[in-house]
């Protein structure tokens, strides 16, 4: 059982190879993604930086099993994967809480559809939610919280059913700047205290490097793996990275990454 | 009652009240003859004179509309289900349906009579005609409303497109739907008049017809109240029954979407 747990903790690690992906739309093949490969070391925090249309959404559905690759292979834990994956958790922009439902019955929705011990759950549920400062709000439906709230909710939901991979599709981006710097620092310490392995899709640089161990930078459209960056300051990270001139200068990095890719 | 219920009702209860007020001063300050309009006092003594008479009316009208009313909700839920479930019906049925909303339905109504007689049924089927359409087009309309995220959240849970539709969609659509089935009321009502005027040996719609023949004014015009009154009431039925169904916060989304 202890085993368990601490494999699970963990997380899995996951490894994309040469994965490409095209759409048809109105006869057309568009290519979202071309001949992407990339590693996430099982454990570690992956910020997937690019700008908007790059694919970064069509890579995180292919790491959760909603969508399959055209070329390539998807693997976790060494496995190639195969239809859906169920052990992962969702963040997406919006926060897609059922609006009729309370705080903590939101979060205990994933428990709800994989059947598992809801008595377990709901004890689970209530750690996160007070961990995120939710923990006046249990009863409350989400139409009476804020964004930044009810954000943190959704978060909470993804983790309840302890899922290997943390998928985030630009989670803080209809955030105000300052609910996201809290935010980031909110969920930069939930991960250090429960490693589970993340992916973190932003087009945000600062936001990218400020939590991630490992940031991939995308081009735009076809989407491929344009540069990496190992972040190694120490985690969980301090506020005050963002004034450190090492911090700096890889910011200063990828934005002139972006302009020689005609991004910026 | 609360302090906020009162501000809500007193304004339009006084306007109301102004209106009959000073409709019964015009009619009697122009001497306006009771065939031409008949005062508020002289349709409330027509009302009183012919009591039993009216509730028997009412009774077989409320009776039709509600006939057509419910077979609306019946024939439209499902086939809404249907539309926004697969996207070949969608394209088959869906503008045919809407292609059918052109032809006025009142129309129908002497063709109904031919089909189907004097009785009960033509004006069921008329009222049902009308009534079903509001129910398919907003429930198909708050199906679709779900947003693609949650549906993908539920998916990569492993939910079944099943579990997704009655755990998410249906509770999503919910206030739509009943948005729908209070058009729906309304409009079955209509119809159940509607066939009553073309052929009827009873209902509201009926006694108007006769009272008109007669030159009964003050009875056409008490018609027309308890007409105003059985709107009312299978309308107010319906917010009961929502009331009774739909979770607080879900009612709070119909009046901050669909009511504004």
């Amino acid at each position: 059982m202890s085993q368990d747990m601490e494999t699970k903790k963990r997380g899995a690690s996951v490894a994309i190879r040469g994965v490409g992906m095209d759409f048809t739309r109105r006869g057309e093949t568009i290519t979202a993604l071309d001949d992407v490969t990339l590693d996430i070391p099982a454990g570690t925090f992956c910020s997937i930086l690019g700008p908007s249309g790059c694919g970064k959404s069509t890579l995180m559905s292919l790491v959760s099993g909603l969508d399959t690759p055209t070329r390539g292979e998807v693997r976790l834990d060494g496995k190639t994967l195969q239809g859906a994956f169920h052990d992962v958790g969702i963040v997406f922009q919006s926060d897609v809480l059922l609006p009729w439902v309370t705080v903590l019955d939101n979060v205990l929705l994933p428990a709800k559809v994989k059947k598992q011990d809801i008595g377990k759950a709901r004890e689970r549920g209530r750690k996160l939610l007070e961990n995120v400062g939710l923990g006046g709000f249990l009863d409350h439906y989400p139409g009476e919280l804020s964004g930044g709230m009810r954000q943190r909710a959704s978060i909470c939901r993804a983790l309840v059913a302890e899922p290997s991979v943390l998928l985030m599709d630009e989670p803080f981006g209809a955030l105000d700047a300052l609910t996201r710097e809290k935010m980031q620092r909110d969920l930069n310490r939930i991960w250090a205290e429960d490693a589970k392995t993340v992916m973190f899709i932003t087009h945000d640089i600062e936001e990218a490097v400020t939590m991630a161990d490992q940031v991939i930078v995308m081009s735009p459209r076809p989407g491929k793996v344009l540069t990496r960056y190992e972040i190694d300051f120490p985690q969980p990270r301090r506020p005050e990275i963002r004034r450190d001139p090492r911090f700096q200068d890889i910011v200063d990095d990828i934005r002139h990454v972006f302009q020689t890719a005609g991004v910026l | 009652m609360n302090r906020g219920a009162l501000y809500k009702i007193l304004p339009p209860l006084i306007a109301f009240m102004g209106l009959l007020v000073l409709w019964q001063l015009c009619v009697q300050g122009f001497a306006i003859p009771e065939y031409v309009l008949p005062s508020p006092g002289r349709i409330a003594v027509s009302i009183a004179d012919n009591w039993l008479s009216l509730l028997r009316h009412t009774g077989v009208t409320f009776v039709e509309s509600m006939l057509g009313f419910g077979l609306g909700i019946v024939v439209g839920l499902p086939l809404a289900i249907l539309i926004a479930g697969s996207a070949a019906l969608e394209r088959v049925i869906y503008p045919l349906l809407v292609a059918s909303q052109s032809v006025p339905k009142v129309a129908l109504a002497p063709i109904f009579v031919v089909w189907f007689g004097f009785g009960l049924m033509p004006k069921v089927l008329i009222a049902f005609s009308i009534a079903f359409f509001p129910v398919v087009v907003n429930t198909v309309a708050g199906l679709q409303r779900t947003p693609g995220d949650m549906v993908r959240m539920m998916r990569s849970l492993g939910s079944s497109s099943l579990e997704i539709f009655w755990r998410v969609r249906i509770p999503m659509a919910s206030p739509y739907i009943f948005a729908g089935i209070k058009i729906s009321s309304a409009f079955a009502v209509v119809g159940a008049i509607v066939g009553e005027f073309i052929a009827a040996t009873s209902g509201l719609g009926y006694l108007q017809l006769i009272a008109n023949n007669n030159l009964q004014i003050p009875l056409l015009f008490a018609c027309l109240v308890m007409l105003s009154l059985l709107g009312a009431v299978i309308y107010y039925l319906v917010v009961l029954v929502e009331h009774l169904v739909l979770p607080a916060p879900l009612r709070a989304i119909a009046e901050k979407e669909i009511h504004q």
